[in-house]
């Protein structure tokens, strides 16, 4: 394992960036807009929710893969040219954002109706009442389920081996056949993605604990 | 001047009718108790004078805005109509003073330092000056009843709507919420619908009481007149039985 880092490590050092790149640029479009598509799904208006549950339903049973490989081989067909590392992060945002929009939609749902009412009734809009006392109680609930998507997006950014997105699962495969010791090369992946994932699985525990010392 | 008219309100839950043909009229700084067995749609009315429950038909004009009407602006009408909850309903992820200043902040654009004093003086005057900085879970049920009595008042409502407030409370709890409450009546001049049980509060605070059973004003009365010769019979009934306790 060791002569795998001493004579591939520019290469694994590369795949682990692009998997940390991709991993930070899909969490963080993925949150915004599964959680823009929860909140059309509880707004009271029947138009909104049909269109979030199809985006939601549609993206959500399909294979990652699948809609992957759409944006890697039929949009540059019709359309634009794009890498395979754009490919790949532009699919595991839109698969990952039907996760979290069903997760962030759970935690919406979940706070207390008569909180709402009485912020309506406070004079509040409906917008104002999401914003100042409904998202946050909902995203404190949603905390665990939330970190279990995020570990998820990291180990499903491993889709852009398949389309060339230079990410560590691609390098780890490239290693493989290079070096001929398929079992050092991924379990030198598989450490390196638990240096992302571990980390990040602490951070949210340490999250989840400091809002329960907090306010509700 | 009437704050509130109802004329010929109709009410549905579905096939279910609730208010059946209400018309009411509340004049600007009068103080009526609603009152009636479980059921009878005392709350449903309550909650359709600030838009929380729609109408089916008839008019409903609170504050000179016309209720039944789709251009109504109901958070216009809301800002001048405070409610008050048999839950409470505290903003769990505010502290007390956050939950007393937010409406007054981002609906009114109240300036802070003002915001403050009134949220503070509010609290003084409802007896939990001292609790600011806890969140509503750490109070006790009266204490956050106090809190949402703060939170409406704060708004500086023309009309306070008080939705059965002490029926969730511990029987100790219930004279601090109804004191605050009689404090308000005699030194404010809004106009104050109370659904409760509480017949002691009614006799001594209520300018007229509206009996209501099965989605009907049955009665309509002026409090004197409601508690010795209540006109009808269910009324009486009613009040036979709540007073023998």
């Amino acid at each position: 394992m060791i002569n795998i880092f001493q004579n591939y490590g520019s290469q694994l050092w590369q795949g682990f960036w692009q998997t940390i790149i991709c991993s930070i640029i899909s969490l963080f479009f993925a949150l915004i807009i599964g959680s823009g598509f929860a909140i059309l799904e509880t707004v009271p208006n029947k138009w909104t929710h049909l269109i979030a549950r199809m985006y939601i339903e549609l993206f959500r049973n399909i294979p990652l893969l699948v809609i992957t490989m759409f944006f890697y081989v039929v949009i540059p067909m019709y359309f634009v040219k794009i890498s395979g590392f754009a490919a790949g992060t532009i699919g595991l945002t839109i698969y990952s954002s039907a996760f979290i929009a069903e997760t962030v939609r759970s935690g919406i749902q979940s706070v207390d109706v008569g909180q709402i009412e009485g912020a309506r009734a406070n004079g509040l809009t409906f917008w104002q009442t999401m914003v100042h006392i409904v998202l946050p109680q909902a995203f404190r609930y949603v905390l665990p389920p939330l970190g279990n998507q995020f570990i998820n997006l990291v180990k499903n950014s491993s889709v852009l081996a398949f389309v060339a997105g230079f990410d560590l699962m691609y390098q780890g495969n490239v290693i493989a056949s290079d070096s001929l010791q398929s079992m050092n090369a991924y379990l030198c992946v598989g450490l390196l993605y638990l240096v992302i994932t571990l980390p990040l699985s602490y951070y949210m525990r340490y999250l989840e604990r400091r809002t329960l010392k907090g306010g509700a | 001047m009437a704050m509130i008219e109802f004329k010929n309100v109709q009410k549905y839950f579905g096939e279910f009718h609730a208010l059946k043909n209400i018309n009411l009229k509340v004049d600007t700084g009068e103080i009526i108790v609603v009152i009636g067995p479980s059921g009878s749609g005392k709350s449903t009315l309550i909650r359709t004078i600030n838009g929380l429950e729609t109408i089916q038909e008839g008019q409903l004009i609170v504050n000179n805005h016309d209720l039944a009407s789709k251009q109504t602006n109901l958070n216009l009408i809301r800002k001048d109509v405070g409610m008050v909850f048999q839950h409470f309903n505290l903003y769990a992820n505010k502290n007390i003073l956050e939950n007393v200043m937010l409406a007054p902040r981002i609906v009114l654009k109240r300036n802070e330092a003002e915001n403050k004093k009134i949220a503070l003086e509010l609290l003084e005057k409802v007896g939990l000056a001292d609790q600011t900085r806890k969140y509503p879970r750490q109070l006790s049920g009266g204490q956050q009843q106090r809190v949402a009595i703060a939170r409406s008042l704060a708004m500086k409502p023309k009309c306070l709507l008080f939705d059965e407030p002490t029926s969730a409370l511990d029987p100790e709890m219930i004279d601090d919420v109804l004191n605050v409450m009689k404090d308000i009546a005699s030194d404010s001049d809004m106009t104050i619908v109370v659904v409760t049980h509480e017949m002691g509060f009614a006799k001594e605070v209520a300018d007229r009481v509206i009996f209501m059973a099965d989605g009907k004003i049955l009665e309509d009365d002026s409090t004197a007149e409601f508690f010795t010769q209540p006109k009808n019979d269910r009324a009486r009934r009613f009040l036979s039985k709540i007073l023998e306790h």
